[in-house]
């Protein structure tokens, strides 16, 4: 567990060693597009189903947190881009500096979305749990915008969870960036953290879109 | 990436307005060119050796599989 960037017997060379670890990064990120991609499934289905409850529902999401969560979080990969660069050309003491920026941002992401939560349960927007789409709206109404909440729910949840186990991944990247492990030979943890990080970015530039801007004119 | 930056406040800001049936397709276009800039620079994906880009396109076209089939059964089903 205390990798410090040797070459180990099976690779020929360092970069060769690098580019496998950063192949092994992306074949778990498409497993990872794979399984957000089921979810995006159901919603495309879903939503060509009943597009004017979707639209509907959508309409109810305010904005604004979205559209400032969408900034914060392109705003946090380009401070994680920034740590990998810092890491890759050994620039110690700027590493740990955008480490915090990216935690901040992602932090602050978070925080956002828990405030549109909260929203959702005062609107009785929470399928399941007194679930109310509109005073007077019939039952097939409540139901079909039930099945957007819960598609919303489980697509922001998880989108979320992931961000919270990026949180964890970013802590331990900050105490070992602070015990100065990182060194332009050997970054491989921040590197493919950082792969993961814009990974999470991504999904939320599709979410995004999907379940806020659906019918915003 | 300053440039992703300025694409986002762009999009963000222009979408609301007046397209009517192109909602959707602006939409996904932009989040497409946003995601393709994420991808390419941020993620290094234009240094990447070929392999590492075979995965990428890969995983985008397993996708892209998954989404049309299923979607073509269901949009055929009401064709009898």
């Amino acid at each position: 567990m205390h990798r410090t960037g040797e070459l180990y017997e099976q690779y020929r060379t360092l970069e060769q060693q690098r580019e496998t670890a950063s192949l092994g990064m992306w074949i778990f990120l498409s497993t990872e597009v794979l399984f957000f991609g089921g979810l995006f499934m159901t919603y495309t289905l879903n939503r060509s189903t009943y597009p004017d409850v979707f639209s509907e529902a959508s309409k109810t999401i305010k904005l604004w947190p979205g559209a400032l969560n969408t900034v914060v979080l392109i705003a946090s990969s380009l401070t994680m881009a920034l740590s990998v660069w810092a890491s890759q050309v050994g620039k110690k003491k700027l590493l740990p500096i955008f480490l915090i920026a990216t935690l901040i941002l992602g932090t602050v992401f978070l925080g956002i979305k828990a405030y549109e939560y909260h929203d959702k349960y005062v609107e009785h927007h929470i399928p399941g749990w007194n679930f109310n789409f509109e005073p007077g709206a019939d039952a097939a109404t409540n139901a079909h915008a039930q099945l957007f909440f819960s598609l919303y729910f489980g697509m922001t949840g998880l989108h979320a969870l992931h961000m919270i186990v990026g949180a964890g991944l970013l802590l331990w990247l900050l105490k070992e960036s602070l015990r100065g492990r990182f060194t332009p030979e050997y970054n491989t943890p921040v590197e493919n953290i950082g792969l993961y990080w814009h990974f999470v970015d991504i999904v939320w530039i599709f979410l995004f879109p999907l379940l806020y801007l659906i019918d915003r004119h | 990436m300053v440039c992703t930056i300025l694409t986002v406040f762009a999009a963000t800001v222009d979408l609301n307005a007046y397209f009517p049936g192109l909602n959707i397709i602006v939409a996904l276009t932009i989040a497409v060119f946003k995601a393709a800039l994420v991808v390419l620079f941020f993620m290094h994906a234009k240094y990447s050796p070929k392999r590492t880009q075979l995965v990428i396109v890969a995983s985008v076209f397993w996708l892209a599989i998954m989404l049309f089939m299923t979607m073509s059964d269901y949009i055929s089903r009401s064709w009898t």
